[in-house]
């Protein structure tokens, strides 16, 4: 069986702060990491690694520094790493995104493709369904657990009044929540293979693509401007005991008709 | 392309097991504010089987027109089969915004629908404006929520978004409000249905959505334990219409469920009254309950980030302040 898993290197949105002068954030100093929803994919594909001898290929879209990851995803078990990396891709909003990725994929042999449902940076859980779409495939998101069997999927898929099973047959796209297992750590042996291995550099000639859908060029979405969320001016705040406090509290549930 | 050929603000009303979901009302009511802009007509598209006895509550919450496609295929939503009907809507009727719910539904069926039909789809809005030009600016959190973007498509149609519940307000329901109601026949390629529904399960909470809820008595770590929740469940047992909800720190800890979680990742709320209680005020947290009307913060931290929000701020034990509070609302409201 070939898997192919798409990963992202996003910085640690848990660590980003905001510059209060400027409204800006401050990203420098901020660690890169691999998506954790992704990683949570890498680890169910390597279970099906483990249990059935899959092949293992993490592909990921982004600048040469992303090469970090697909060592860590070395690291962890896979089998061959691919960059997607040109300055054609630049700019790209998903439907771009899932454009080159889905042009890189098809030139590869795959039964399943397992994605992380939403990226902490751009968070928009849209790149992986709009590249099942290019690739014609059938889709089921929000994955917390699979089965697989012959050619089968058996799909746990998270909503908001509990969980659906659905089944789908390989090949098809799945996207996957962090929450989905525990993701194993990366081995000492797998560490130092990792820097042996070779990442392959694909640049946007390498893909089955239309270069005038790559990139700012192939999108059709613009931010136009972005900001840091307004405060909104702070009520009082009193430093009381308990039977002030409930005074307080309730003369202005009284005075805002709340009670 | 002809951009001028798109008219229309549309709105997919999602349903589940034939009963209309809040965020399909309330997109309505933003649609109703955006086509009165733009002089356009709101229509909503509502997919399902044996659904079309709901249009006209549609037109009730402010749809000028809605069109039904009834079929036994699109009884449960399957990406599949919602796809080519909302693809097949879009293609005959043009409509110039389509606006989705970010729900599991809307989030899975937006992007795939936005790839067939060749065109952006801004994700998880909170607000929806149009601007000068006459195009859709799609307001959004990104990075974590540390960041607000806005988005504009302006050269493809329809411009797409999904939009967050809880954000946008319903209408007052109106029931002299009239309306026309099409039917939609689409042609199925059943080839292309792969996925098969095994079972659907619902895991009964028991209790009533957080979103709906007019009062929320809100606990964070600063509450603890389960016993610390059976005091805010006595707090909030006063209000007529209040629940217990809480900060994702306890819902890791395994004493709260899920859904009972307000943020990023669980339930964005707006009630008339917060109560935040032991909650520190990460951003994470601000994204789900800033908009609610009221808040009350009670922290002993007088430094917590959540008194920047907050209308209302105590700085003291909530131990001592949640059991005296309960009985004195109780009393106040027996007065009554
Ligand atoms: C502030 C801001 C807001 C934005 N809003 C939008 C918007 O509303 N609509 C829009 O179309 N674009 C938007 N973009 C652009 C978008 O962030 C980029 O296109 C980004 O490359 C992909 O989107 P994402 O990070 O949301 O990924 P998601 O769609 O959340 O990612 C889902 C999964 O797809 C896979 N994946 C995603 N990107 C890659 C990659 N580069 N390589 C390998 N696998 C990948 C991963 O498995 C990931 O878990 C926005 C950008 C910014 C800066
Ligand atoms: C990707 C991501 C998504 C997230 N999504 C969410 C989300 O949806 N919702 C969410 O809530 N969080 C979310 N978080 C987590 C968030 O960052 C915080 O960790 C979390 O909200 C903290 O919960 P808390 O305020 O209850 O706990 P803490 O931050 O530990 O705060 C406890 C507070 O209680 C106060 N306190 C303690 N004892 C008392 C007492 N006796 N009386 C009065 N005050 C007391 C303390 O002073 C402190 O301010 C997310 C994080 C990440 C990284």
């Amino acid at each position: 069986m070939n898997i192919v898993v798409c990963i992202k290197q996003v910085p640690n949105t848990n660590e980003i702060k905001i510059n209060p002068e400027t409204g800006t954030l401050i990203r420098d100093g901020v660690p890169s990491i691999m998506n954790p929803d992704d990683k949570g994919g890498l680890e169910m594909a390597l279970r099906l690694k483990d249990q059935y001898g899959a092949n293992v290929t993490v592909i990921t879209m982004g600048p040469p520094q992303a090469d970090a990851i697909l060592r860590e995803a070395f690291a962890m078990g896979a089998d061959r790493a691919i960059l997607l990396t040109d300055r054609k891709f630049a700019g790209a909003d998903t439907l771009a995104t899932s454009y080159a990725l889905a042009g890189a994929i098809k030139t590869l042999d795959y039964d399943l493709i397992i994605a992380g449902r939403q990226a902490i940076d751009g968070d928009t859980a849209q790149v992986a369904p709009e590249m099942a779409e290019h690739l014609g495939l059938p889709q089921v998101s929000y994955t917390v657990d699979l089965k697989y069997n012959n050619g089968l999927c058996l799909v746990k898929k998270e909503t908001e009044e509990g969980y659906q099973m659905l089944e789908v047959p390989t090949p098809c796209v799945l996207t996957v929540l962090a929450i989905a297992n525990q993701p194993r750590y990366m081995s000492v042996k797998g560490i130092m293979e990792a820097f042996d291995k070779e990442v392959e550099i694909w640049t946007a000639d390498k893909i089955d693509v239309d270069p005038n859908r790559l990139g700012l060029k192939g999108s059709p979405t613009r931010v136009k401007k972005s900001f840091t969320k307004p405060q909104k001016s702070p009520g009082q705040v009193y430093e009381v005991d308990a039977e002030e406090a409930v005074g307080i509290i309730i003369s202005k549930l009284k005075e805002k008709f709340i009670i | 392309m002809e951009k001028t050929d798109y008219k229309n603000v549309f709105v997919f009303a999602e349903q589940r097991d034939g009963v209309i979901q809040s965020v399909a009302l309330e997109l309505l009511g933003k649609a109703h504010e955006l086509a009165g802009v733009l002089n356009e007509k709101v229509v909503a598209v509502l997919p399902g089987h044996n659904i079309t006895k709901h249009a006209q509550m549609l037109i009730e919450y402010g749809a000028d027109e809605v069109i039904c496609i009834d079929e036994p295929e699109l009884k449960d939503y399957l990406t599949e089969q919602y796809a080519q009907t909302i693809c097949q809507v879009v293609n005959k009727f043009k409509p110039s915004i389509l606006m989705i719910g970010a729900t599991t539904i809307g989030r899975d069926l937006g992007p795939r629908l936005a790839a067939r039909l060749t065109t952006g789809l801004t994700a998880d809005c909170t607000r929806l404006e149009i601007s000068e030009e006459g195009e859709l600016m799609m307001t959004r959190p990104a990075f974590g929520g540390n960041l607000m973007a806005t988005i504009m498509c302006t050269e493809h149609r329809p411009q797409m978004s999904t939009v967050r519940p809880g954000v946008m307000q319903k209408m007052t329901r109106d029931a002299n409000r009239k309306g026309n109601v099409i039917t939609f026949k689409p042609e199925f390629d059943k080839s292309k249905f792969l996925v098969r529904m095994v079972e659907n399960v619902k895991v009964d909470k028991g209790k009533v959505d957080i979103t709906d809820a007019k009062v929320l008595v809100s606990g964070g770590r600063g509450v603890g334990c389960k016993e610390g929740f059976e005091k805010l469940q006595a707090l909030a047992d006063v209000f007529p219409n209040a629940e217990v909800s809480s900060s994702r720190a306890m819902v890791d800890a395994g004493i709260i469920d899920h859904d009972r979680q307000v943020g990023q990742t669980g339930k964005t709320v707006r009630p008339d009254l917060y109560f935040a209680l032991g909650i520190s005020g990460a951003i994470q947290h601000l994204a789900g309950m800033e908009e609610s009307d009221f808040i009350i913060a009670v922290n002993k931290d007088k430094f917590a980030p959540i008194f920047s929000v907050a209308d209302l701020g105590i700085v003291c034990d909530l131990n001592k302040v949640v059991p005296l509070l309960t009985t004195r609302l109780a009393a106040e409201i027996e007065k009554k």
